[in-house]
């Protein structure tokens, strides 16, 4: 039934000669040489280091970083469950639990015949049509114990996972409200053309006019940073597509590259044109994987189109073109300088700032970093004009906004609206009745109580990436802070000590508190921990990992509080649990086995 | 604001600075001790331990990767940021498997003079107690990764200095280590000599001699007479301005 492995000299020289046998593909090599033998053993790490002339650690330090990178064998068919609180609330659990059963298997365990492992992931960006998994990287969506009993039925026939019925693999749009950006018709080619024949410097003025700010949630000015890009002293610039949506909650930029890729790409084409670049890279999360055939297919017709290639669209000096890299599993790798070491083959961890990408980014050239959906609203200015489009939002934050609506409202899914929108009117009209919270920008951002749903959603009020989260009547927010604990504690990329450690604290606390062990002073550790971290760690993920902790603990108090012990302080080794062992060796359960009645 | 080009106020003191230095460099140079574990001067600024983070204009940042800029108004000895440090070292403490009493590096150990220094009387949280490989298969060199502390100074060394990159760190978060580059992954398989740069720069126990146990008694080591923030002071004074 299995395939006997191919051996590496077999798998390998194909792969290395398709990336040049160039190091700087290395996560790009990684991946495929995965695809074919199944995981990254010891021998292969060797090989690969020797035929690109690198150390080993550079390659076994990529390999142990990434989370869809792997040392052990994971088992033909990998299910991973998405486990957002979004897919929590939905019930994403016992459906886990349920799967294991059905195989006989522990968390993250492959089953001894080699066919299957079942484990748990950070958020796929389904969250408007979870539960989610991921099989062999394909998203299988809106999960129910029927589905996952076929699931399991279908990875029990051994049937390859391409001759599945198309259904399964379905991921919905859901757009629930468009204005300019997902609402009006877009033709390919017209926001190049119209930025070609205003020329660079009239489409920066128009930019700058703009005030469009990045929609990755930082809100740096996209015209300055074309700017300082621009002007830096270079031979080669480099644009570069943030798609590495990792942001829990959010899922904007899945429908994005899903249903308006042209329009994504254009406005990369249109950055170049803008900047002085010539190569463009999209860097695709993991999770996304799917998309890739899609996405080359739009690349080709773009090609075909004159839109990028050579003397684009008549052009003589205007030479553009994109390459896709995938990402490997690291929510880090959204943070700028860590996607472009991820971009150059290396581990994700944030580099030092500064110098910033603009003057020193991919391979040491200047780099613009945009999101996905920075780069559509490019496009609308090329087309409309700066003074349009500052016309629409707010005065410090101009044009429209997408947000990733999900959770308790009978309608998620995505929808646009002006910056300056009433956090209340985006609960009005996807039907959330008598929410208790939102969670507005993922896992890193803000948890706002009834009393702040008059607040606005902008840079300057409620700043976001566009996920928005919605908590009904009856959830307990000390369990979204747990999760998001666990999320960061997963994530923390390890390079700087206050979040290595920090995120790891605050998770144990989190944990003791969960088990009914956790008192007063547990909370103000983590108060302490999560100050430590907003003021030193070394990038945006540590100096926000404590935000989700704190907010719950300022906003939603007695969901901490009925779990806490009534005592200044309980140790962290629970005597009585660590005598569990003994007592099983022992095979003895009685009275005296026991410390006797706990106080 | 300084009428002085070139210097900058650390702590209310006109600390002077040369273009292109950090905010350590000029601080140690002028014999003012900013705690830091992970900077080497022979290495280039890393930022990793962030023990040396400092209030610069009002924002926090590591003193070993801000470059000094005239008339910055650095806060670094005060007691919000000795209290952070004092808890950072505390958390690096039960981060690995530091058992001070019995370790050959007691005393010259940067990471324990930096704990005297910030009066730490307690690792204060509950120790995480991993399990940590030791690698002896060198004939010179012993490699203790219940010690390490992810600075990455024999990363750093081993491929600036001594042109071999034998080390690496690897993993994520609380499951970083160190990797080494060989085949087994074994040090004893790999190019490190004991003369190297990187065989000798660990400021904490991770990286030892072996066969030089307690050649220097107890109470003769480095920081026994001296603390690290007077030894800091002294090496200043005796290069003078």
């Amino acid at each position: 039934m299995t395939q006997p492995t191919p051996s590496l000299d077999q798998v390998l020289p194909p792969i290395l000669a398709r990336h040049g046998n160039d190091p700087t593909r290395l996560v790009q090599i990684l991946r495929d040489a995965q695809d074919q033998l199944e995981y990254l053993a010891p021998d292969t790490v060797t090989a690969l280091a020797r035929a690109l002339n690198i150390p080993r650690t550079r390659v076994e330090s990529c390999v142990e970083f990434y989370a869809f990178l792997h040392d052990q064998p994971r088992g033909r068919f990998r299910i991973l469950f998405s486990d957002n609180i979004t897919d929590r609330m939905l019930g994403n659990q016992a459906l886990f639990e349920h799967m294991l059963k059905r195989f006989h298997l522990a968390p993250g365990q492959v089953s001894e015949d080699g066919l299957v492992s079942v484990g748990l992931t950070s958020c796929t960006g389904m969250c408007d049509q979870g539960p989610a998994l991921l099989i062999n990287n394909m998203p299988i969506t809106r999960l129910t114990p029927r589905r996952v009993d076929e699931i399991c039925d279908l990875v029990q026939s051994g049937l390859p996972l391409a001759d599945w019925p198309s259904h399964y693999f379905k991921v919905e749009d859901n757009i629930r409200r468009a204005e300019v950006l997902l609402g009006s018709g877009f033709r390919s080619g017209d926001a190049l053309r119209a930025a070609l024949a205003r020329g660079p410097e009239a489409m920066l003025a128009e930019l700058k006019r703009s005030n469009l700010r990045g929609r990755g949630g930082a809100g740096f000015t996209t015209g300055v940073k074309w700017e300082l890009c621009r002007k830096a002293r270079a031979d080669i610039r480099y644009i570069v597509c943030n798609a590495d949506e990792g942001e829990p909650g959010t899922f904007k930029d899945r429908v994005l590259l899903q249903s308006f890729a042209e329009r994504v790409f254009e406005g990369m084409a249109l950055a170049g044109f803008t900047v002085g670049a010539r190569q463009g890279l999209l860097y695709l999360r993991a999770e996304y994987q799917y998309m890739m055939p899609h996405l080359l297919a739009v690349l080709e017709r773009m090609r075909a189109a004159g839109l990028l290639g050579r003397a684009i669209l008549g052009q003589v000096d205007f030479d553009f073109d994109i390459d896709i890299h995938l990402g490997a599993g690291a929510y880090v790798c959204g943070e700028e300088t860590a996607l472009i070491e991820s971009l150059e083959g290396k581990a994700g961890r944030p580099r030092i700032r500064p110098p910033f990408p603009v003057t020193s980014g991919y391979l040491g050239k200047p780099t613009v970093v945009n999101n996905v959906e920075t780069l559509c609203k490019a496009t609308e200015i090329a087309l409309h004009g700066g003074a349009w489009y500052e016309a629409q939002g707010t005065k410090q934050s101009t044009g429209t906004k997408i947000l990733s609506v999900a959770g308790d409202c009978e309608r998620p899914g995505l929808y646009e609206f002006p910056f300056g929108v009433h956090v209340s009117e985006v609960l009005a009209e996807c039907g959330a009745r008598n929410a208790i919270a939102v969670q507005v920008s993922g896992a890193s951002g803000m948890c706002l109580s009834p009393e702040e749903f008059g607040r606005r959603i902008a840079f300057e009020d409620v700043p976001t990436a566009g996920a928005f989260m919605i908590f009904g009547p009856g959830r307990d927010m000390f369990e979204m802070a747990l999760n998001f604990a666990d999320f960061f504690a997963h994530e923390s990329c390890g390079f700087c000590a206050p979040c290595r450690i920090g995120t790891g604290l605050v998770q144990k606390m989190m944990h003791k508190i969960a088990a009914g062990q956790g008192t007063r002073y547990e909370v103000n550790e983590m108060l302490r921990l999560r100050e430590l971290m907003r003021t030193t760690a070394h990038c945006g993920l540590g100096q926000t990992a404590g935000n989700a902790v704190f907010d719950t603990l300022q906003k939603f108090r007695p969901a901490y509080d009925r779990r806490l012990q009534d005592t200044d302080f309980i140790p962290a080794i629970d005597l009585e649990a660590a005598l569990a062992r003994a007592r099983a060796m022992a095979g003895r359960d009685d009275a005296d086995a026991h410390l006797g009645a706990q106080a | 604001m300084s009428e002085i080009p070139n210097s900058f106020t650390l702590d209310g003191q006109l600390v002077p600075f040369e273009p292109g230095q950090t905010i350590l460099q000029a601080a140690l140079a002028a014999g003012h001790y900013i705690p830091h574990l992970c900077s080497s001067p022979e290495l280039k600024p890393h930022g990793s331990c962030k023990l040396c983070t400092v209030v610069v204009n009002g924002r926090h940042g590591s003193a070993c990767t801000a470059h000094a800029m005239p008339g910055q108004d650095v806060q670094s000895d005060t007691p919000d940021l000795n209290g952070k440090r004092r808890l950072q070292v505390q958390m690096l403490f039960v981060e690995g498997n530091h058992f001070c009493p019995g370790c050959e590096k007691s005393g010259n150990c940067k990471l324990q003079a930096v704990a005297y220094d910030l009066e730490m009387l307690n690792p204060h949280f509950p120790h995480f107690f991993p399990q940590r490989p030791v690698d002896a298969s060198h004939p010179d060199i012993l490699l203790d990764r219940n010690r390490c502390i992810m600075c990455e100074q024999c990363v750093e060394a081993s491929r600036d200095i001594d042109g071999k990159e034998v080390f690496g760190l690897a993993g994520r978060g609380l499951a970083s280590h160190l990797v080494v580059n060989s085949p087994s992954g074994l040090l004893g398989d790999s190019a490190l000599e004991a003369g190297d740069k990187a065989a000798n720069i660990c400021p904490v126990g991770a990286i030892v001699h072996k066969r030089v146990g307690y050649a220097k008694p107890i109470g003769a080591r480095d920081y026994d007479t001296l603390g690290i923030r007077a030894q800091a002071r002294a090496a200043a004074e005796g290069e003078g301005p």
